[in-house]
């Protein structure tokens, strides 16, 4: 069985600026296959975004290894797309210069370039804000234009840190509808971080719940829930609301234990 | 209601309307004040032999624009310290910025070099005009040369400043998105210290100016500096005064040319943002 994704035993260690160590992914071992949609979730800080930019290439692992299409991942692996926690456009870009910039670094001509821009820009619901710049869009707006940036690209892999946390509820749910639907005719696996379990259920077919700082994978969850899935009705039905207890109760611990060693670190 | 509001509007811009009026007249009111209070000072009580005034700067400079001066025409004088300026601006600005992009992003490189840099930048550099004199003779080079050790400097620092904030999300993102490190370097970090370079550009051309005038200070055989040090070597108070004035309106031009420059590069910007850069 080849994996798409393949995390072995991998541990990530900073050095932190008092000199000393600090651990903040701890022997991890996760296989992703094409087509296949992973949420991971975990309480604040214990190393989800660690875990995306070993996959990413952009941290090298500790310890352990990280391969990515069959191939030992050393700088950035082909296909990989990165939605990132915070802000990455280029605020002296347009929208849709922003969302060429890609196929124009991959060497596409630039008439490609803004011909499959457009057509993402308007498949996230922007057509018409082409040539606004990043300040003039809402919070919301920014976060479509990093979806159709990374989707341009037509990654196999696609990395999401948090993408829909700083969204409004309404807005969030518009959005995760879209993400399913561009992602259901690709065969693209995704790793999807996010603190809201809610979230995890309704998107995943598999949630991997981690542990309190140093994370480590602490349970796996199957989500049988039909496809498609409309997120909004999905979270009424009496099989998702048993697999959030299910989960719940896993992950309940762990937030519990961060909160507990946040406290003692402030104190 | 709707009325009541529009009208508040209305009379709104009228307030800061008659507001910038009175600021404009007051200012014009202080220019003639200070003006009127020198030439009236000089005429009753000091000797306009040594401090000038007004009405004999004035007439130096109908002279000047007329009649022309010693060294031929005004707008020759001008021409060429222009052009010393300009030209040791461009190259001063150009070297600076590729090296200030480049060491900001070579981190070895810096460290190595950085208490060199330093010291160098602690150096006097205006000195450094007198040598140039030496080094490449009267003509318009060791004028630029000054001009491009003043403009380099400041440059260089905003140039390697921008170049080391650049926000490392953008870089990772550019790369994950397929960015090599030269569309890294030309896509990312360039554009990102464009503003701490246009900062600095500003106060350079006046750098540039004062160059190329000490320059020609220091030894020349045309050009605005050579016009002030003959107008001081025969006491002329006036024709110094007339020198600096002339100097001052070239650099308020480049100012504003370089104001519009400014807007055009950073038009992305919100304009709160934009406003506050110019404002610094
Ligand atoms: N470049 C870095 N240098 C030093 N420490 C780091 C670095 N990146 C992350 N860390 C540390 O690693 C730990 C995990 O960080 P990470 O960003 O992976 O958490 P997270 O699970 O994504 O948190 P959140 O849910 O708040 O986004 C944190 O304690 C953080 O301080
Ligand atoms: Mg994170």
């Amino acid at each position: 069985m080849s994996y798409l994704v393949d995390i072995d035993h991998a541990t990530k260690r900073f050095l932190t600026s008092a000199g000393t160590a600090h651990t903040a992914v701890q022997d991890i071992t996760l296989q992703v296959t094409a087509g296949e949609f992973v949420a991971v979730v975990g309480p604040t800080g214990c190393g989800k975004s660690t875990t995306l930019s070993l996959v990413s290439g952009l941290e090298p692992p500790s310890e352990g290894s990280v391969s990515v299409n069959g191939q030992p991942v050393r700088g950035i692996p082909a296909g990989v797309g990165y939605m990132f926690q915070a802000d990455a456009m280029l605020p002296w870009r347009t929208v849709l210069a922003n969302v060429a910039s890609g196929p124009l670094w991959q060497g596409k001509p630039k008439e490609q370039a803004d011909a499959l821009a457009r057509d993402w820009v308007a498949r996230v619901g922007l057509a018409g804000f082409e040539d606004y710049y990043m300040h003039q869009l809402s919070g919301g707006m920014r976060k479509r234009v990093a979806l159709a940036q990374t989707l341009v690209n037509e990654p196999s892999i696609l990395l999401m840190d948090e993408p829909f946390s700083a969204l409004d509820v309404q807005t969030r749910a518009l959005m995760q509808n879209e993400l399913l639907d561009l992602w259901s005719g690709t065969s693209a696996a995704v790793i999807f971080v996010t603190h809201d379990l809610e979230e995890a259920i309704t998107l995943a077919d598999r949630v991997v719940v981690m542990t309190a700082s140093p994370a480590r994978i602490k349970d796996t969850f199957e989500v049988h829930l039909e496809r498609p899935r409309n997120v909004e009705e999905i979270r009424m039905t009496p099989e998702f609301i048993a697999i959030y207890r299910e989960v719940w109760s896993s992950l309940s611990d762990e937030v519990a234990i961060a909160r507990k060693t946040g406290a003692s670190r402030v104190a | 209601m709707l009325r009541d509001s529009r009208r508040t509007g209305r009379s709104a811009v009228a307030v800061r309307r008659r507001h910038k009026t009175l600021v404009y007249a007051l200012r014009l009111l202080l220019l003639v004040l200070i003006l009127g209070g020198w030439e009236l000072s000089v005429s009753l009580w000091l000797d306009p032999f040594f401090y000038s005034k007004p009405s004999l700067i004035w007439d130096k400079l109908v002279i000047w624009f007329t009649d022309g001066t010693a060294q031929g025409s005004i707008w020759a004088q001008i021409g060429v310290t222009l052009q010393e300026a300009a030209l040791g601006f461009i190259l001063g600005s150009l070297v600076g910025v590729v090296l200030g992009i480049l060491l900001g992003r070579a981190r070895l490189l810096a460290e190595v070099v950085s208490p060199y840099i330093q010291a160098l930048n602690a150096v006097p550099r205006i000195v450094l005009a007198a040598l140039f004199v030496i080094w490449f003779g009267l003509g318009m080079e060791s004028k630029i040369a000054t001009a491009f050790v003043l403009v380099f400097f400041p440059v260089f620092f905003n140039a390697f400043q921008g170049a080391r904030e650049v926000d490392r999300n953008l870089v990772n993102n550019a790369r994950i998105l397929g960015a090599g490190r030269a569309q890294v370097l030309w896509s990312i970090v360039v554009p990102s210290s464009t503003s701490w370079i246009l900062a600095s550009l500003h106060t350079a051309f006046g750098f540039a100016l004062i160059g190329a005038i000490v320059g020609e200070y220091t030894g020349a055989t045309r050009g605005l500096g050579l016009l002030i040090s003959t107008a001081q070597g025969s006491f002329d108070a006036a024709g110094i005064y007339a020198g600096m004035l002339i100097t001052t309106v070239l650099a308020l031009l480049a100012e504003v040319v370089l104001g519009l420059a400014e807007r055009r590069l950073l038009r992305w910007r919100p304009p709160a943002q934009a406003s506050f850069v110019a404002a610094i």
